[in-house]
């Protein structure tokens, strides 16, 4: 099936020197096989689990053929029991190991809720410190082909909003390898959450073991007129929005949290101190996820910062539609990214909050239908001053 | 089965604690001090001792919200079990868990989940790790009738059967979860006990007798330390008391007190005393100063645990994560 064969073409943009030690480009899939390569051989207490982990297809070519390498011991297939199966692996790390357990997507979490929410998350807190769970939960979340709305849901916002839970979302094949090990390495609770279009990609990658740490963002692109907040692929895709915009001479500081908890507060704010508007961009739906979080920390500790309203681009709030014409009028990307940065732009430019009471935001309509900005039309609209 | 007297008389003297604790936790309750629901298990003492007797203090046990029983058959510190009902920062979970999440590393006790089979998963998980680890360890997991509806137990149960786990399953039936009867949730006896015993040890027991129970563990715990696989006891018993809570629930009518009263006459730790008088394994003499030292350390516990500070306000944010 076409859908499960992404092969990976092209190049991720550069955004680590090239040198020596980094003058190796491996795919994606071979990045994160690196990480669990390199782990497993590191510490005997780490061990990947998950169903296929051990098949011809190694979860996408991440696990591939390292049960031939490790044994089927410390490399095992699962039964469809996610339940069951997020429990013990919980046991298995209150017990002392380091397990990796592998979903092939998002979706299928949710079989595991009980043991990621109610147990996994709150064990160090309920026992006051006395047992930790030192477990990694992978899952990548599913696009295009018809895939549907079982196998694509990017479920970040659920996780999220959970404490006791990390949650990281890797862009880059430098990033999947090193998130990945920190991950290993944290002695609580981390889930990872790819994309599969992070699949399409190779990227310069260290052969030597490194970590990236979690909860810090990094600056892919530094400008000063709008700020980008994306993450997973959406921070590439907010990478080929700012080259895009460069083109009309706006410039676009484009930010990758990469982790998602605990969420990088001071690099969203120092970038919306210095460029006073902000699109986040997020693969999950609107309502209630990561770009509402995300908006809302902007708000309250940036609020003097901001000149214009915060944008946001996500999925629609709808399950994804299966044929691909409506996969594409679902799913949201650079162009999007593109045209809400340019709103906020102009918005900036034309210094609407210090007009007259009587301002009127603008309405836009997706061919969808779907609205994305208020209509607001008052004679009683008290005066709004930006940085008050 | 010989048992030393030594044995016996262990065996009596843990039910009987664990009886009066739950007795004086149960008299103490409606002065809303021990602000956290409390789940008795009078009445099921014999199962918690009878299993945990043949366990060493590096074996894992794994609870449920049931789990005073357990936790103090185990090794479970007493001290810090009151303080934690009482939300002390001297709590074994620093006032975090109250009553249904008691820990005691110390003696293989995890935590204890109040999610109904929770902790079934858990104390599989467990067992993988001691494979793993090539560990001589055993792990116990605890469970009720409830928890038996859940399909969590059986997905467990097919994962220690498939990589072999030292695991020991205690199905510790005591016929209600709140006021459903286990005759309105299920057909039949429970479906592991038709598993080949090649492929894992199962019995049925009498919940109530101490040396049934602790028989029935010691032939599962010698199998799971000896690498042949995992276990599935069910401990047949009675819940005498209500699902929370102190006092008895008859007016709520979904049993009748005649039954209680029948099931009370088959209590585990008056049954077992009188047998061990009878057999003159020990005297009425040494019965009353061991009940005599047992008071004297509840007493002390309940000091303890009142004479306690509470958590501050900051230590509210504490113990998400490991550093």
């Amino acid at each position: 099936m076409p859908w499960s064969k992404i092969k990976p073409e092209l190049n991720e943009p550069d955004f680590y020197q090239e040198s020596g030690e980094y003058n190796r480009r491996l795919s994606y899939p071979e990045a994160i096989r690196e990480a669990l390569d390199q782990a497993l051989a590191l510490d005997p207490r780490v061990f990947v689990m998950g169903q296929g982990v051990d098949d011809a297809a190694g979860m996408f070519g991440t696990t591939l053929n390292l049960h031939r390498k490790y044994g089927r011991e410390r490399v095992f297939d699962t039964p469809l029991a996610e339940n069951g199966l997020m429990g013990i692996a919980i046991g298995a790390a209150i017990g002392g190991m380091r397990p990796v357990y592998f979903h092939n997507r998002p979706d299928f979490l949710l079989l595991a809720m009980d043991g990621l929410v109610n147990h996994a998350s709150k064990w160090s807190y309920m026992f006051g410190g006395a047992v930790n769970v030192p477990l990694v939960v992978w899952a990548c979340i599913g696009r295009g082909w018809g895939s549907a709305a079982q196998h694509s849901q990017a479920l970040q916002g659920l996780f999220m909003h959970v404490p006791g839970l990390k949650l990281v979302m890797p862009s880059t094949c430098y990033d999947a390898k090193g998130l990945m090990l920190s991950a290993i390495a944290d002695d609580n609770p981390v889930i990872i959450i790819e994309h599969r279009y992070n699949f399409k990609h190779k990227g310069l990658v260290p052969k030597h073991v490194y970590r990236i740490p979690l909860g810090k963002g990094v600056v892919r692109r530094h400008g000063k007129d709008v700020t980008l907040v994306a993450i997973s692929y959406m921070a590439l895709e907010a990478y080929k929005a700012a080259e895009e915009l460069a083109k009309d001479g706006i410039d676009v500081e484009v930010i990758d949290l990469r982790t998602l908890r605990p969420l990088d507060e001071e690099i969203i704010l120092t970038s919306v101190k210095k460029t006073g508007c902000m699109v986040v961009a997020d693969t999950g739906w609107k309502t209630g996820g990561v770009t509402a979080e995300i908006a809302a920390v902007a708000a309250e500790k940036g609020f003097a910062s901001l000149k214009a309203p915060i944008r946001r681009v996500t999925s629609p709030d709808v399950p994804t539609p299966a044929g691909y014409t409506l996969e594409e009028a679902f799913y949201t990307g650079m162009p999007e990214i593109v045209a809400a940065a340019r709103e906020l732009v102009e918005w900036k430019g034309k210094d609407q909050w210090r007009s007259t009471p009587k301002s009127m935001l603008q309405v836009r309509r997706r061919s969808s239908g779907q609205l994305y900005c208020a209509n607001w039309i008052s004679k009683d609209i008290p005066t709004l001053q930006a940085g008050r | 089965m010989n048992l030393t007297r030594k044995i016996l008389v262990a065996l009596y003297r843990d039910m009987l604690r664990i009886r009066k604790v739950e007795l004086r936790m149960e008299s103490l309750y409606h002065l809303d001090e021990m602000k956290t629901p409390i789940h008795l298990c009078i009445g099921q003492e014999a199962v918690a001792v009878g299993v945990c007797a043949n366990l060493n203090k590096d074996d894992y046990i794994s609870s449920n919200h049931r789990g005073h029983g357990h936790y103090l058959a185990k090794g479970g510190d007493l001290k810090s079990m009151i303080a934690e009902l009482y939300c002390r920062e001297t709590g074994c979970s620093k006032g975090h868990g109250g009553s249904m999440h008691l820990v005691d590393v110390s003696v293989g006790h995890i935590g204890s989940s109040s999610i109904v089979g929770g902790g079934i998963p858990i104390g599989t998980g467990l067992a993988l790790a001691i494979q793993m680890k090539k560990q001589n360890r055993v792990s116990v997991v605890f469970f009720g009738d409830g928890a038996a509806d859940e399909g969590v137990l059986y997905e467990s149960v097919n994962f220690a059967i498939l990589k072999r786990l030292s695991v020991i399953f205690i199905y510790e039936n005591n016929q209600f979860s709140v006021c459903s009867r286990v005759s309105a949730r299920r057909v039949d006896e429970n479906i592991f006990h038709a598993t080949p015993p090649d492929r894992m040890y199962t019995r049925i027991v009498d919940g109530n007798s101490v040396l049934d129970v602790y028989e029935a563990a010691k032939t599962a715990v010698n199998r799971a330390r000896s690498g042949q696989g995992p276990s599935f006891i069910e401990c047949k018993t009675y819940r005498v008391r209500g699902h929370a809570g102190a006092g008895s629930d008859a007016k709520l009518g979904y049993r009748t007190a005649e039954e209680i009263t029948a099931w009370e006459a088959k209590c585990p730790v008056a049954t077992f005393r009188n047998k061990l008088l009878s057999e003159r394994v020990i005297t009425e003499q040494e019965l009353a100063e061991m009940e005599q030292e047992i008071d004297v350390e509840i007493d002390e516990a309940f000091r303890f645990a009142q004479e306690s500070s509470l958590p501050k306000k900051e230590d509210l944010l504490l113990y998400l994560f490991k550093e």
